[in-house]
């Protein structure tokens, strides 16, 4: 990867102005008062978000494949390592931190509706603004320990937005647990980390993604697959594929616009990005691409069964995000890196409108998020309506929305890439309907059909306020046009976003051997598939309400192992959680009550005992106090007389 | 004067100490443990004036003449503090003085 | 019996004073009368010291000690000490011992009970009080410094004048301090002894 460097000065804005809004929310905030930080926390991601536009206008003008440095200050130098605080905008950078800053200022603009009752506002917006910087760092950084830091404090963000309403003990071990997962994946990162600074020989490194990439070559095959594999465990982790993903349903106990931001958009996504940022030692390891390409269809079918089942609008939001998600690793994994991340920028498009929607109703039913509770809601929420429609349209896959363009891309690359081979195709295409399926049973259940909420929340039913209504519906419209800067080659514009990334990926050469006619095809499979999963859920919850649980009654196993997500959670809770508690408690009572502060209590009542031994000379009686100076004196008067 | 050897005097002040020290000990009330204080303090005194004597120096002289003004006020003193722990616990002995013990 | 007593002592404590000033210089053959008077002095003291600790009464010790202090008086004086010797009678015996009778008054105090003696320590402090007194005879006759020096002493040696310029320039500092603690002395006795006004 030649690319020309262009060294500039204002890069630092980016990041920074969400840091200046962390800083504000946490001391200035709470007296400030609501107005202000209302206005100060989504103003500081949009300022940066015009920011990010003008830094892409300026990669626009530099020659293809060019990109924007900025060099911030040496960091760690010692000895071999010569690592800097820099800023590397290239392309794919550019596309990432518009859609973070992007993305994000509509979900800041959402939660100052959202947010409006809740007493800790002003830490709400301190912990958001904070994540936006990380993820900043993290796509902006030059090397991969930047990288690593910004990785770190999205996950950190993760834990505290996730325990948002910590009160629940339920949202408290949710935080924990995602943060726990998340740290599983995070070893195979830094082991991967440290394995490529061991491979890289003498002298001195500075990790520097442009470094790695030119001694990339050099590196011994086995060691790059173990290098990739490590660093997909970690992606694996933070993106929420098998076997690391169970932490992503449970994230669902915080607030919605947290889920949609980072559940949803950018942080899930780090992963993705970090392999397409890695692609030159991907390309190496025919292997890991395998494995990626295989963990991440067998993730978008499994997640997609489990999510066909869910009541709480939320948990299906999440499993297709986990199933989506898994799509994208498909992408990557089949060499097909920038139509892995196309799908990146439209699913956070639609997801993110399709989690905001989410909010919007569950605002509406007064905090109810269980589906067997709603019904008809269109009537009372039109807007709501309309915009989550265009949501599941676009992640069902149907054209023009935004999401034919990227899964048809994804597919049509599995199908005909080196990489990949038809069954994975199969297992996406499967996957596609179950979507289709499960995202139009959720549109029903919630909007369609009978109304089955309480009497009680009936009548606070009402539509939600302008500063929500509004992002959902700017998303909506990106998920209509979204896709269409990534048509397929033939086709009006052709590929346009595709050759804006080409450049980064130009050691991938992977060839596709798909020719106009399959693709056609390819296309017009997803459409129909795309269309069997719409109109199996029109019957099953339009036309004939009673077949599902007809379904589910006669094939009961198949359907408690579905419903209980596989027990996947009680597995892990055998295998890993129990051993790991025991065990630590074991070092909390044993080791640390009884040991060491037995040792200090011990020291303690030693001294202790030790003063009440001599103070009994202290009789206040002078009378004894005499008694022995002239004792001494005597003893003393002895020594030298008997000399 | 005729002079009676020094060791003699030495040997008295050391009798003088001795049964003023005993004193300090053996009686409970306090006025008479201050009287062997100052029986004490006397011998002292003595053993001083004979070596001032013997060595052909006032410094000794002197040294008594500093001696019996710090008695002067040390009695003055303790006896007051000894009126005022009467006052408090109606009792001159000295076992029941024992307002620093543990 | 208390004033037999006192008029005894009084008598032995003037005749030892007169053969002191008179009998000074005769120098009889092997025992001096000098040696006898002082063993009078020191015998009659040793006496009078007893009597302070053994008496039952505070107010006998007392007089005791005034005893005690009057025969050391004399004793300075034959040890060439005649201003401290002066001294001894006026403040100590004179200041501090009346000073010691008027606390004995205002506390109203009677005869010790017998328990006013520590019975198991008078064994034992006895027993140390020997062993000390056995230690400072040793050093007596076993001398750890200098020899003993002349026999006759300058004349005017122990009047004011001498006294007076020793004190004056080469103690000077002690003097002006010890005045300072008197200061003290006063100031602190009259604090703790006074009755806070209610």
């Amino acid at each position: 990867m030649h690319a020309a460097a262009t060294p500039v000065q204002f890069l630092w804005l980016i990041p920074v102005l969400p840091a200046l809004g962390v800083l504000f929310n946490i001391f200035v905030g709470p007296r400030a008062g609501r107005g202000a930080v209302n206005f100060v926390s989504p103003a500081a991601v949009g300022v940066s978000f015009a920011a990010a536009c003008y830094t892409f206008m300026r990669l626009l003008d530099l020659p293809h494949g060019a990109a924007l440095v900025q060099d911030i200050y040496p960091w760690i130098t010692a000895g071999a390592v010569d690592v800097h605080v820099a800023f590397h905008i290239d392309a794919l950078s550019a596309v990432m931190i518009l859609i973070v800053t992007g993305v994000g200022f509509l979900i800041h603009v959402y939660s100052t509706g959202y947010m409006h009752e809740d007493p800790g506002y002003a830490r709400y917006f301190a912990y958001l603004n904070l994540f936006t910087f990380s993820m900043l760092l993290l796509v902006m950084a030059d090397s991969l320990p930047l990288m690593f830091v910004g990785w770190e404090g999205v996950g950190l963000c993760s834990y505290l937005l996730i325990g948002f309403w910590y009160e629940k003990e339920a949202n408290a071990s949710a935080g924990k647990k995602a943060f726990v997962v998340n740290r599983v994946g995070d070893a195979g990162f830094i082991l991967g980390i440290f394995l490529i600074f061991w491979s890289l020989g003498a002298g001195t490194h500075s990790l520097r993604f442009t470094e790695i990439a030119a001694s990339a070559s050099k590196i011994p095959p086995h060691t790059v697959t173990m290098i990739t594999l490590l660093l997909f465990v970690g992606a694996a982790g933070k993106s929420a594929q098998l076997p690391l993903y169970v932490w992503l349903p449970d994230a669902m106990a915080g607030p919605t616009p947290v889920s949609a931001l980072i559940h949803a958009a950018t942080m899930v996504t780090a992963g993705v990005y970090m392999i397409a940022r890695l692609n030159f030692l991907y390309i190496l390891s025919p292997t890991s691409m395998a494995v990626v390409a295989t963990i991440g269809a067998l993730t978008a079918l499994f997640a997609a069964t489990i999510g066909l089942m869910q009541n709480d609008i939320k948990k299906v939001l999440a499993y297709s995000t986990i199933s989506q998600l898994g799509y994208m690793f498909l992408g990557v994994g089949v060499g097909a890196f920038g139509t892995g991340i196309f799908h990146l920028m439209t699913h956070a498009f639609f997801k993110g409108l399709l989690f905001l929607g989410a909010g919007s109703v569950i605002h509406g039913m007064s905090g109810e998020q269980d589906m067997q509770k709603m019904g008809g809601l269109r009537a009372y929420m039109p807007i709501t309506f309309w915009t989550f429609f265009a949501g599941t349209l676009a992640i069902s896959g149907f054209p023009p929305f935004a999401g034919f363009f990227s899964k048809d891309a994804i597919l049509g690359a599995a199908y005909g890439s080196q990489y990949g081979s038809v069954s994975l195709w199969a297992l996406g295409l499967v996957a596609a309907g179950l979507t289709s399926f499960y995202m139009f049973r959720l549109l029903f259940l919630t909007f369609f059909g009978d109304c089955r909420v309480d009497e009680h929340a009936k009548h606070h039913l009402h539509e939600s306020p302008a500063s929500m209504t509004m992002p959902l519906i700017v998303l909506a419209i990106l998920s209509l046009i979204g896709g269409w800067i990534g048509l397929p080659e033939h086709w009006l514009w052709g590929d346009r976003f595709g050759e804006f990334l080409a450049p980064i990926f130009s050691g991938a050469h992977v060839a596709e051997h798909v020719s106009a006619g399959t693709e056609s095809v390819l296309m017009g499979a997803s459409v129909v598939v795309a269309a069997i999963g719409f109109g199996v859920a029109y019957l099953f919850y339009l036309v004939q309400p009673g077949l599902p649980m007809l379904l589910a009654w006669r094939a009961k196993g198949a359907y408690n192992l579905i419903f209980n997500k596989y027990y996947v959670d009680e597995l892990y809770d055998l295998l890993f959680v129990r051993s790991t508690v025991a065990l630590s408690t074991f070092f909390w009572r044993a080791v640390d009550g009884e040991v060491i502060d037995g040792v200090i209590n011990g020291t303690a009542s030693v001294v202790n005992a030790n003063g009440s031994l001599w103070r009994r000379l202290q009789t206040g009686n002078v009378q004894h106090y005499a008694i022995s100076m002239l004792l001494g004196a005597v003893v003393i008067l002895g020594y030298y007389a008997l000399r | 004067m005729t002079l009676v050897p020094i060791q003699l005097y030495l040997i008295l002040g050391a009798v003088l100490f001795t049964i003023g020290a005993v004193g300090v000990l053996v009686r409970r009330n306090v006025i008479v443990i201050f009287m062997s204080i100052e029986l004490m303090l006397n011998a002292v005194n003595l053993v001083f004036v004979a070596f001032a004597r013997q060595l052909q120096s006032m410094e000794g002289q002197v040294t008594v003449f500093f001696v019996m003004t710090v008695a002067a006020a040390e009695a003055a003193v303790g006896l007051a503090i000894i009126i005022a722990a009467f006052r408090n616990r109606e009792t001159v002995n000295a076992d029941e003085l024992n307002f620093l013990r543990w | 019996m208390i004033v037999l007593g006192l008029g005894l002592l009084v008598m032995l404590m003037i005749l030892s004073l007169a053969g002191v000033v008179v009998v000074g210089g005769i120098d009889l053959a092997g025992l001096n009368l000098g040696h006898v008077v002082f063993a009078l002095q020191a015998s009659l003291m040793i006496l009078s010291a007893l009597g302070v600790i053994v008496n039952r009464s505070p107010i006998r010790s007392a007089l005791s000690l005034v005893v005690t202090l009057f025969l050391l008086a004399v004793m300075f004086v034959s040890l060439d000490a005649h201003l401290v010797a002066m001294l001894q009678v006026i403040v100590y015996a004179g200041a501090i011992m009346v000073l010691f009778l008027f606390v004995i008054m205002l506390l109203n105090l009677h005869e010790d009970r017998p328990a006013m003696v520590r019975p198991g320590v008078r064994g034992f402090a006895g027993f140390v009080g020997t062993l000390f007194f056995l230690g400072a005879v040793h050093f007596v006759m076993h001398p750890l410094g200098a020899a003993p020096g002349a026999a006759t002493v300058p004349a005017g040696f122990g009047t004011i004048e001498q006294l007076a310029e020793q004190l004056f320039t080469r103690s000077l500092l002690a003097f002006e301090v010890t005045s300072i603690l008197l200061l003290v002395a006063i100031v602190g006795a009259v604090v703790l002894a006074k009755r806070k006004l209610a």
